[in-house]
C-alpha cells in the first residue's frame, strides 16, 4: 500500500502528459459559437434614435436572404479600425448588413454612426447586460455573423473583418449560401 | 563565420554533454574515480562551448548581422544598445540559448565550488545535469536553431516588440531562467540521491544553498515581471493570474517548500522523500512552464510563435525528464531511511504544514491554468479561468499559511510548546486585532472591501511574529542592551535571513491587500486646462506635444499634480507609436510616495477634442516592491551565512557553528 503512495506521482504525471498531448492538436484560439446551424435566438431589439421608425432588429428580420449580422459598440476600438471595410462593403451591395449595438448607450451608438458612417440596414440596441448578443454566442466585439435565408446561422468571425478575410472566407460562404 | 563558429560550438556542446551524461554515470556505479572525474572538466568545457555559442549571437545582434533569420526577425538597426542585447533573448531560439548557457554555468559552478563533495554524489549530480543539457540542446539544434542563415539579407530586420524594450524587461528573462535553470542544481542533486539511495544532512546542505540561491534570482525574475506589467501596461494592476504568470509562480511555490523541507532534513534528518519528490517537482514545474508558453497548448498574452514540432519535442523532453524521475522516485525512494520523529507540534510539524499549503496553493495554481486544456480536451467547451478562481481559491489557502507562519519560528524543534508560543506571540496578536479594527474603522467600515482589515490583520501579525522570534533570540529587553547587541552580531546571518525574508512578505501583504482594497481610478476625456481629482490628488493636464524618440514617435503629456493646494509634481506620460514593428505602448508616468503611487496615462486625442487619460492612485504599491527586495535581501544574507557558503562547510565547521548557535 505505501508503495502505492510513491507511484502517485509518476500516474498523476501521466494523466498530464496525455492532456498536454492531446493539446497539442487543439487550438485554444479557435472559439467556435455553440450556435453554428441553429436558428437566430428569439429577439426583439429597438431602433436607435435618430435612425427612423422600423429599423430595430428583430428575430423574422433575419429571414428571406443571406445577411450580415455585426456586432459593435462605439466603446470599442476595434470596431473603429474595422468600419470603412464595412462601409465599403455596403457600397458594393453584396450583402445586407445589420447592425447590434452591443453594451452600449444606444444614443452613444446612433452619435458614433453619425461621424463613422452608417453601412447598416436595420440596428438593434441591446444595451448593458447585452442578452441578445449573448444568445447569440458573442464573446467580444467586433464579431459578424453571417445568416443565410431561412434565418440560420452559418458561420461567424471574430475580429475586426479583413480585406483578406472577406475575400478567402466571408465571400465565398455568402456565394454559397445564396445558391441554395 | 562568426555565426558559424556558434553553431558549431553548440554541436560539439552536445558532443560534451552526452559524454559527461554516461562516462561519470557508469564511473559512479563501478567505483572508477578516472570516469568520475571527467564530470568536472566536461562542465567546464560545456560552458566555454555554450558561451562562444552566446557571445556569437550577441555579436550578431550588436552588429545587426540580417542575414541571421533570428536576427532579422527580431531585431532592427535603430534599436538601442541595450535593446539589442537583451533582443538576444526576448525570442524563442535566443531565450533557449540563455536557458542552457545559465545550465552550463550552474554545471561549471558545481565543479568550482565542490571541491568536498562526495565524487559518487558529484559525478551523478553533474551527469544529470548533462542529461537535461542534452534534451535541451537537442531541442536548440533540431527545432530552434538561433544560427539559420537568411538569404538574401533583408536590408533591416524587423524589430523587437516595442512592449519588450524595456529596461525592466530586458533584465526580466534572465532573472526568471537564472531560477527555474537553478532548480536543476537541486532536482540533479535529488536524482543523485536516489541513484545513490542515500539522503543525509551532508546531502541537504548542499542542496541548500543552491536552492537558496535560485530562489532569490526567482522571486527577483517574477517581481520584475509584474512591476513591469504595472508602469508598461497602463493598468495599474499588478498580476492577471496569466498562464504565463502562473508558469513563474508554480515552481516559487514549490521552490519556497523545498526551501523549508531542505531545512528539516538537514537540522533533523526527517522528510527526506519528501524533499526529494519537492526538488523534483519543483523542476518540473519549472520546465513545464517552457513547455506552456513555447507549445501553444494554453493561450497567454505572453506566448512565444508557437509550432507543434516544438510542441511534441518539449513534451517528449517534460516525458522523459519529470516522468522518468517520478519512476526512479517510485522505485527507490521507498528504501530511503526515515529518520528523526517528532511530535505534530513542534518546528518540524510547522514547516510540514507549510510545505502542505505552498504544494496546495501550487496545485490550485496548475489545476486553475491547465482547467481550459483539461475542459477543452474532455470536449466539455472553451472556458477561461480568471481572477476570480484564483483570488477565491488560492488566497484562502495562504491565510492559515501566514497564520502559522507567524509564530512557526517560535516553536522548537521536536517537541514545541504550543502554549508557550501562544503566550510569547500574545502582544503580536493583540497588535494584529487592533490593526484590523483599525483598518476597518479608517476605510469607513463596509464602504471598503470586508477583506481588506483582514490582510492588514495578517501583515501586522506576520511582522509582529517574526520580530518577536528575533527578539526572542537576542533577549531584547531581558537582557542589558549591550548584551542583546552581541547576540544579535553572533546570530547565524540565516536566522536574520528568516527574518527579513519573513518580514519583507509581511510588507509584501500589506503593499497587496492595501493596492486591491483602496484603488482609486479615474478615465475620462480631458483637455487641455482641465482638472480631476482622484483620492486626493488633483492632476490639472497643462500640455500635449509630440516627441521624437530613437525608434518611435510619442504623445506626451503634462501632467501638474496638486495635493492640498500645493503643487507635488509634473508628471509626463506617454503614449508611443513605436516605428518597427509599428505598435502602440503606453509609458505610465508614475510618482511613487510612502503611501502610494500617483499613476498617470494618457491615450488617444479625442476627434472632439481633448485625450482620453487614466488617472490613478494606487495605495501602498511601493510597498510590494520594496517587500520583494526585503525577501531577496533576507535570502541574499541567507547565503551569506558561512554553513551555506557554497564549498565552506566542512563537518567541523559545521559542527563548530552549530555549537555556537546553540
Amino acid at each position: 500500500m505505501r508503495r502505492l503512495l510513491y507511484l502517485l506521482p509518476v500516474a498523476v504525471f501521466a494523466v498530464l502528459a496525455l492532456f498536454f498531448l492531446r493539446g497539442l492538436s487543439l487550438n485554444p484560439r479557435d472559439l467556435p459559437s455553440v450556435l453554428i446551424d441553429r436558428p437566430v435566438p428569439e429577439m426583439a431589439l429597438p431602433p436607435l434614435p435618430g435612425r427612423g421608425p422600423d429599423t430595430g432588429l428583430a428575430t423574422a428580420d433575419l429571414k428571406g436572404r443571406v445577411s450580415l449580422v455585426n456586432i459593435f459598440g462605439s466603446w470599442c476600438i476595434a470596431c473603429v479600425q474595422e468600419h470603412p471595410f464595412l462601409m465599403r462593403i455596403k457600397q458594393s451591395g453584396a450583402v445586407p448588413i445589420h447592425g447590434i449595438d452591443w453594451r452600449d448607450d444606444p444614443a452613444e451608438g446612433a452619435k458614433w454612426l453619425k461621424k463613422n458612417g452608417d453601412p447598416y440596414e436595420r440596428v438593434g440596441a441591446d444595451p448593458a447586460p447585452g442578452r441578445a448578443a449573448i444568445d447569440f454566442g458573442v464573446t467580444g466585439a467586433p464579431e459578424t455573423f453571417i445568416v443565410d435565408k431561412a434565418g440560420i446561422i452559418r458561420y461567424k468571425h471574430i475580429g475586426p473583418v479583413t480585406r483578406e478575410a472577406w475575400d478567402k472566407t466571408l465571400l465565398p460562404i455568402i456565394r454559397e449560401l445564396e445558391t441554395k | 563565420m562568426i555565426a558559424e563558429i556558434g553553431h558549431f560550438a553548440l554541436v560539439l556542446a552536445l558532443a560534451v554533454a552526452c559524454v559527461q551524461a554516461v562516462v561519470p554515470l557508469v564511473g559512479a556505479e563501478r567505483g572508477e574515480r578516472a570516469w568520475m572525474d571527467l564530470a568536472g572538466p566536461a562542465a567546464v568545457a560545456q560552458l566555454v562551448l555554450v558561451g562562444i555559442a552566446f557571445a556569437a549571437l550577441t555579436h550578431a545582434y550588436v552588429t545587426s548581422d540580417f542575414s541571421l533569420l533570428n536576427v532579422a526577425q527580431n531585431s532592427h538597426t535603430d534599436k538601442p544598445m541595450l535593446y539589442k542585447v537583451s533582443g538576444v533573448w526576448g525570442n524563442h531560439e535566443g531565450s533557449l540559448l540563455l536557458w542552457i548557457t545559465i545550465l552550463a554555468l550552474f554545471g561549471a559552478a558545481v565543479t568550482a565550488f565542490g571541491g568536498n563533495l562526495p565524487p559518487t554524489l558529484k559525478a551523478r549530480a553533474l551527469a544529470v545535469q548533462a542529461l537535461i543539457t542534452v534534451g535541451f540542446l537537442a531541442f536548440i539544434l533540431f527545432t530552434s536553431n538561433p544560427f539559420e542563415r537568411l538569404d538574401p539579407p533583408p536590408m533591416n530586420g524587423s524589430g523587437l516588440n516595442p512592449l519588450l524594450q524595456d529596461p525592466g524587461l530586458a533584465f526580466h528573462p534572465p532573472f526568471l531562467y537564472l531560477g527555474y535553470v537553478g532548480f536543476s542544481m537541486a532536482f540533479s542533486f535529488a536524482i543523485a540521491a536516489l541513484i545513490e539511495g542515500k539522503v543525509d544532512a551532508a546531502w541537504a546542505r548542499w542542496v541548500r544553498p543552491w536552492t537558496l540561491a535560485a530562489w532569490v534570482f526567482l522571486t527577483l525574475g517574477i517581481a520584475l515581471g509584474s512591476w513591469w506589467a504595472y508602469y508598461e501596461l497602463g493598468w495599474g494592476g499588478w498580476w492577471y493570474w496569466d498562464p504565463v504568470e502562473n508558469a513563474s509562480f508554480m515552481p516559487w511555490l514549490a521552490g519556497t517548500a523545498l526551501l523549508h523541507s531542505a531545512v528539516v532534513v538537514e537540522k533533523r534528518d526527517a522528510l527526506k522523500s519528501w524533499t526529494i519528490l519537492l526538488a523534483i517537482v519543483t523542476f518540473g514545474l519549472s520546465l513545464l512552464g517552457t513547455f506552456l508558453v513555447r507549445s501553444g497548448v494554453i493561450t497567454s498574452v505572453h506566448a512565444f510563435a508557437s509550432d507543434p514540432t516544438r510542441g511534441v519535442f518539449i513534451l517528449m523532453l517534460l516525458v522523459v525528464a519529470i516522468g522518468g524521475s517520478f519512476m526512479l522516485y517510485a522505485v527507490r525512494a521507498p528504501a530511503l531511511k526515515t529518520g528523526g520523529l517528532f511530535a505534530p507540534i513542534s518546528r518540524e510539524g510547522a514547516l510540514l504544514l507549510n510545505n502542505v499549503l505552498m504544494a496546495t496553493g501550487a496545485g490550485t495554481v496548475l489545476l486553475g491554468t491547465l482547467y481550459p486544456l483539461f475542459a477543452d480536451a474532455l470536449s466539455l467547451g472553451k472556458v477561461s479561468v480568471g481572477p476570480p478562481f484564483f483570488n477565491s481559491v488560492f488566497v484562502p489557502l495562504m491565510v492559515p499559511m501566514v497564520l502559522a507562519m507567524g509564530m512557526g519560528p517560535l516553536v522548537s524543534w521536536k517537541r514545541g510548546d504550543l502554549a508557550g508560543a501562544l503566550a510569547r506571540v500574545k502582544l503580536a496578536m493583540a497588535a494584529a486585532l487592533a490593526a484590523a479594527i483599525a483598518t476597518w474603522v479608517m476605510q469607513g467600515g463596509s464602504a471598503g472591501p470586508w477583506w481588506a482589515a483582514g490582510g492588514i490583520g495578517l501583515a501586522v501579525w506576520l511582522l509582529l511574529g517574526t520580530l518577536t522570534e528575533i527578539a526572542e533570540r537576542v533577549r531584547l529587553f531581558r537582557a542589558p542592551l549591550g548584551d542583546s547587541m552581541r547576540r544579535a552580531a553572533n546570530l547565524p546571518r540565516a536566522a536574520w535571513g528568516m527574518t527579513l525574508a519573513h518580514g519583507g512578505l509581511a510588507v509584501l501583504i500589506a503593499g497587496m491587500t492595501a493596492s486591491s482594497a483602496w484603488k482609486a481610478e479615474s478615465v475620462q476625456t480631458m483637455t487641455i486646462g482641465e482638472t480631476v481629482t482622484v483620492a486626493g490628488y488633483a492632476f490639472t493636464l497643462k500640455a500635449v506635444r509630440d516627441v521624437d524618440g530613437p525608434n518611435y514617435l510619442a504623445t506626451e503629456g503634462t501632467f501638474e499634480v496638486a495635493k492640498d493646494g500645493k503643487v507635488f509634481a509634473l508628471v509626463t506620460p506617454e503614449k508611443r507609436t513605436y516605428r518597427q514593428p509599428p505598435r502602440p505602448t503606453t509609458e505610465a508616468a508614475i510618482v511613487g510616495t510612502f503611501l502610494g503611487d500617483v499613476y498617470a496615462v494618457i491615450g488617444d486625442a479625442v476627434p472632439e477634442g481633448g485625450w482620453v487619460t487614466r488617472l490613478y492612485f494606487n495605495p501602498l504599491v511601493p510597498w510590494m516592491w520594496v517587500g520583494c527586495l526585503i525577501m531577496v535581501a533576507g535570502g541574499l544574507v541567507s547565503l551569506s551565512d558561512r554553513r551555506h557558503r557554497i564549498g565552506a562547510p566542512t563537518r567541523a565547521r559545521a559542527a563548530a557553528a552549530q555549537a555556537a548557535k546553540a
